[in-house]
């Protein structure tokens, strides 16, 4: 029977029990169970090192706690052992005895496990001396290190619960509200819209059935942050969601989520049935509040991350947008005033309730407070979730934290913002990332994707992919959105392939234009920014495409040639077996040849040549 | 379609239209498709017009109308996979097996598809096979993967012969 939690005494009392029940633990195990790290093969690691744990009699001094996404998936499966804060990373199952003798029975570091700094070369053996997490400020991944997922309890540990029994206990919704205005806590999905006065706006609607949303409709390629919080983290997002249902008098909450993050859809699930065991969801919260949270899956449309359009499919429609001249927050789901919200801005609420709006706003710059989240990926040597206050420099974020270039070849631009935001050249580095500063050169914070491009990069293929990308998922039906890409796909790929004419350019920056300022949701009206940022900052790459059929990157296929060099080719055969198209042809150690014809210009070959041979032309 | 899988799907959601997605969700994993005898008997039993099931069944990348292979291979088409090489995956699931992405082999053993982003971007290119997440992908890994479940199925034919 789970404890009656009334007070801040009561969560104390059993926060303390909690506590006394693990005396006898003197190591603690972390592993990531994420979907990052599982993808790793993290689940086998965790089953060899509990049966492992029991064969040695080990049960009850060591604790193995599974827990969400810490961040650094690159590594992964990654292993925190503590006290110690000893750090294992691309564990394996077969790692495991050695980890059991060595390191818990020995207290001996197994250096093979460490993780290697890339920049210095050296062993790290402390989690905390890691550089990538060195310089981030993790005040909300920091908790996914610490709780199991599926455990109310560990979120109760760590202080989970205490701002709502705090704010039930004793604030009326105009002081949360106030307090939320205070921090200035902005919307982290994208709009970047100040969440205190969309709180404010629901509340004062008229109405007495009212709704609230967590958007947990990731669409964004490139950006999980909120698969990684829902995933690891699911009772804060509920405890926000709770204080944000008080504040503007609503009973009922969605979180729609994703179909493509199952493990967030079980985790969030399994957090909303501990919550109403223990109270915190349901007829009669601490006396003062009744409220319930649904789960609903999306089905992947990537414009369901749009309010409205987001709204229409919760109510089993298809989800296109509505104009917005009468707000959510008056109408909103089934006409009702709704308070909709991103994972990570629901995530910031309990945090602010407990330890004030002058600690958040005492973080980031004057208009961004702060931390925010971003994932960080592409042509970098450290990828992962990166927790920094706002404000901090693009150069921190990809050469502090993320280590720098990958295998020597210079970055040269990082895309920030997903398929709304744009891409920011090498020389744009040192702008602090905040709402305005970014939106300032041509792109935009968004829902916090970075994806670092170097030199093997095309930035014209880039924003082709993104044209691509929202053509397919433009729910058709504003005109400017539905032709406009079309007309902008036409045309890149008219450049991409070699028939590209300059008066082009002046026609996508035109149509760009008209698309800003014409179409109906957020989706067509920053479509164009992948297109107007490449053509503000890389527009030579355009020129040298269409002038001189030529892509320095080598990505574009139309206008590239693989062929062998015969001097370098031992005739090993590799190349031949790896063509997809059958376009390689030679005897066995002798040059090969590639036919052009069958070459769809894939570059496998080049890939699996170990001499050097394959280049492009 | 047997009826129980499908009742328990629509216990406590009937007369529900606002559970139309959720249900054919359910429906999806169960069945692998949406059947157009499967929208017939959702449009009855929410109370929403066929027409309107089958608009929401072909919005929604989800869902798929037509039966799948029996294993489904998913290649991520995300930003960080793009950038680190994913249209060379479709290239090879192309070239080994001529499908394009949304076909399925003519064995029915694969399907390809293609999805826009699983949020594993630090790990990219991700390839999806049956489920199962495959980190940092490269032609040569991906050929293997498939000639593995080519293998797998050409024993257990001939264990069942």
């Amino acid at each position: 029977m789970p404890p009656k939690l009334n007070t801040l005494e009561d969560l104390k009392q059993f926060r303390e029990s909690l506590t006394s029940r693990e005396a006898k633990v003197t190591t603690t195990i972390t592993i990531c169970g994420g979907t990052g790290c599982q993808a790793s093969g993290s689940v086998k690691v965790i089953e060899s090192l509990k049966a492992e744990l029991a064969a040695n009699g080990l049960t009850d001094t060591v604790k193995v706690r599974v827990t969400g996404c810490h961040g650094f998936c690159e590594q992964g499966p990654i292993m925190v052992i503590d006290p110690a804060n000893i750090f294992y990373c691309r564990v394996s199952p077969d790692d495991v005895p050695e980890i059991v003798s060595e390191t818990i029975r020995k207290n001996q570091v197994i250096e093979h496990l460490l993780y290697t700094d890339p920049t210095s070369g050296e062993k790290i053996t402390k989690e905390a001396d890691i550089p990538f997490y060195r310089a981030q400020d993790r005040v909300l991944l920091s908790q996914n290190r610490r709780i199991d997922p599926c455990s109310i309890e560990d979120y109760i540990a760590i202080g989970g619960y205490s701002a709502l029994v705090k704010v039930l206990g004793g604030m009326t919704a105009e002081q949360v509200i106030q307090e939320i205005k205070r921090s200035g806590l902005r919307g982290r999905g994208g709009g970047g819209y100040p969440t205190g006065q969309k709180w404010q706006q629901c509340r004062e609607a008229a109405g007495d059935e009212k709704y609230v949303i967590c958007n947990a409709d990731e669409g964004d390629p490139g950006a999980y942050m909120d698969r990684s919080v829902l995933e690891g983290n699911p009772h804060a997002i509920l405890e926000g969601m709770l204080i944000g249902s008080y504040a503007v008098g609503a009973n009922q909450g969605y979180i729609y989520v994703r179909n493509e993050y199952p493990l967030a859809v079980s985790n969030a699930r399994k957090a909303i049935e501990q919550a109403k065991l223990f109270g915190f969801l349901g007829d009669d919260i601490l006396g003062r509040h009744f409220f319930d949270i649904e789960i609903m899956r999306g089905a992947g449309a990537f414009v369901c991350g749009e309010s409205t359009a987001l709204m229409a499919s919760l109510e089993g429609k298809v989800g296109e947008p509505r104009p917005k001249d009468v707000h959510t927050v008056q109408e909103g789901l089934w006409n009702k005033p709704t308070c909709l919200n991103n994972v990570e801005t629901w995530a910031n609420v309990p945090l602010i309730i407990n330890k004030g709006a002058a600690w958040f706003a005492s973080k980031g710059t004057k208009g961004s407070k702060g931390t925010k989240i971003f994932a960080l990926t592409g042509r970098v040597k450290n990828t992962g979730l990166v927790e920094v206050a706002m404000g901090t420099s693009l150069r921190t974020i990809i050469h502090s934290i993320g280590g720098g270039p990958n295998d020597g070849v210079a970055i040269k631009a990082v895309q920030t913002g997903g398929p709304s935001g744009g891409c920011l050249p090498a020389e744009k580095f040192d702008l602090p990332v905040d709402f305005e500063t970014l939106a300032e050169a041509g792109s935009m914070v968004g829902s916090g994707g970075m994806v670092v491009m170097d030199e093997r990069t095309c930035m014209v293929d880039v924003a082709k992919y993104f044209i691509a990308f929202l053509q397919d998922e433009s729910c058709g039906k504003c005109v400017p959105c539905r032709l406009g890409l079309g007309r902008m796909l036409e045309i890149l790929t008219d450049i991409t392939e070699g028939r590209g004419k300059p008066e082009q350019l002046d026609l996508l920056e035109d149509l760009g234009e008209t698309m800003t300022h014409t179409c109906l949701c957020a989706l067509g009206k920053t479509a164009a920014n992948p297109v107007l940022s490449t053509l503000r900052y890389f527009r030579q790459e355009y020129e040298s495409h269409i002038q001189d059929k030529y892509c320095s990157a080598g990505v574009c296929r139309e206008l590239i040639q693989y062929s062998i060099d015969p001097n370098n080719c031992t005739g090993c055969g590799a190349c031949l077996k790896a063509c997809p198209n059958k376009a390689i042809t030679g005897e066995s150690e002798k040059p090969h040849r590639i036919n052009q014809d069958l070459c769809s210009r894939c570059g496998i070959c080049k890939d699996v040549c170990k001499f050097e041979a394959i280049s492009i032309c | 379609m047997s009826e129980n899988v499908f009742e328990t799907i629509l216990e406590n959601r009937c007369s529900q239209p606002q559970q139309l997605i959720e249900v054919l969700q359910d429906v999806q994993e169960t069945f692998g498709y949406i059947s157009e005898e499967a929208m017939t008997a959702v449009s009855k039993e929410l109370g929403v017009p066929v027409i309107e099931v089958y608009r929401v069944a072909n919005y929604y990348k989800a869902f798929s109308l037509a039966p799948r292979g029996r294993h489904v291979i998913t290649v991520c088409m995300g930003t960080a996979c793009h950038v680190r090489g994913a249209p060379r995956m479709l290239d090879e699931v192309r070239g080994q097996l001529g499908i394009e992405p949304g076909q399925t082999t003519p064995d029915k053993m694969f399907t390809l598809e293609r999805v826009n982003c699983l949020g594993a971007c630090a790990l990219g290119p991700v390839v999806v096979l049956d489920g199962k997440y495959h980190r940092n992908m490269t032609p040569n890994k991906l050929r293997k993967l498939v000639q593995s479940v080519q293998q797998a199925e050409k024993e257990v034919e001939a264990d069942a012969a």
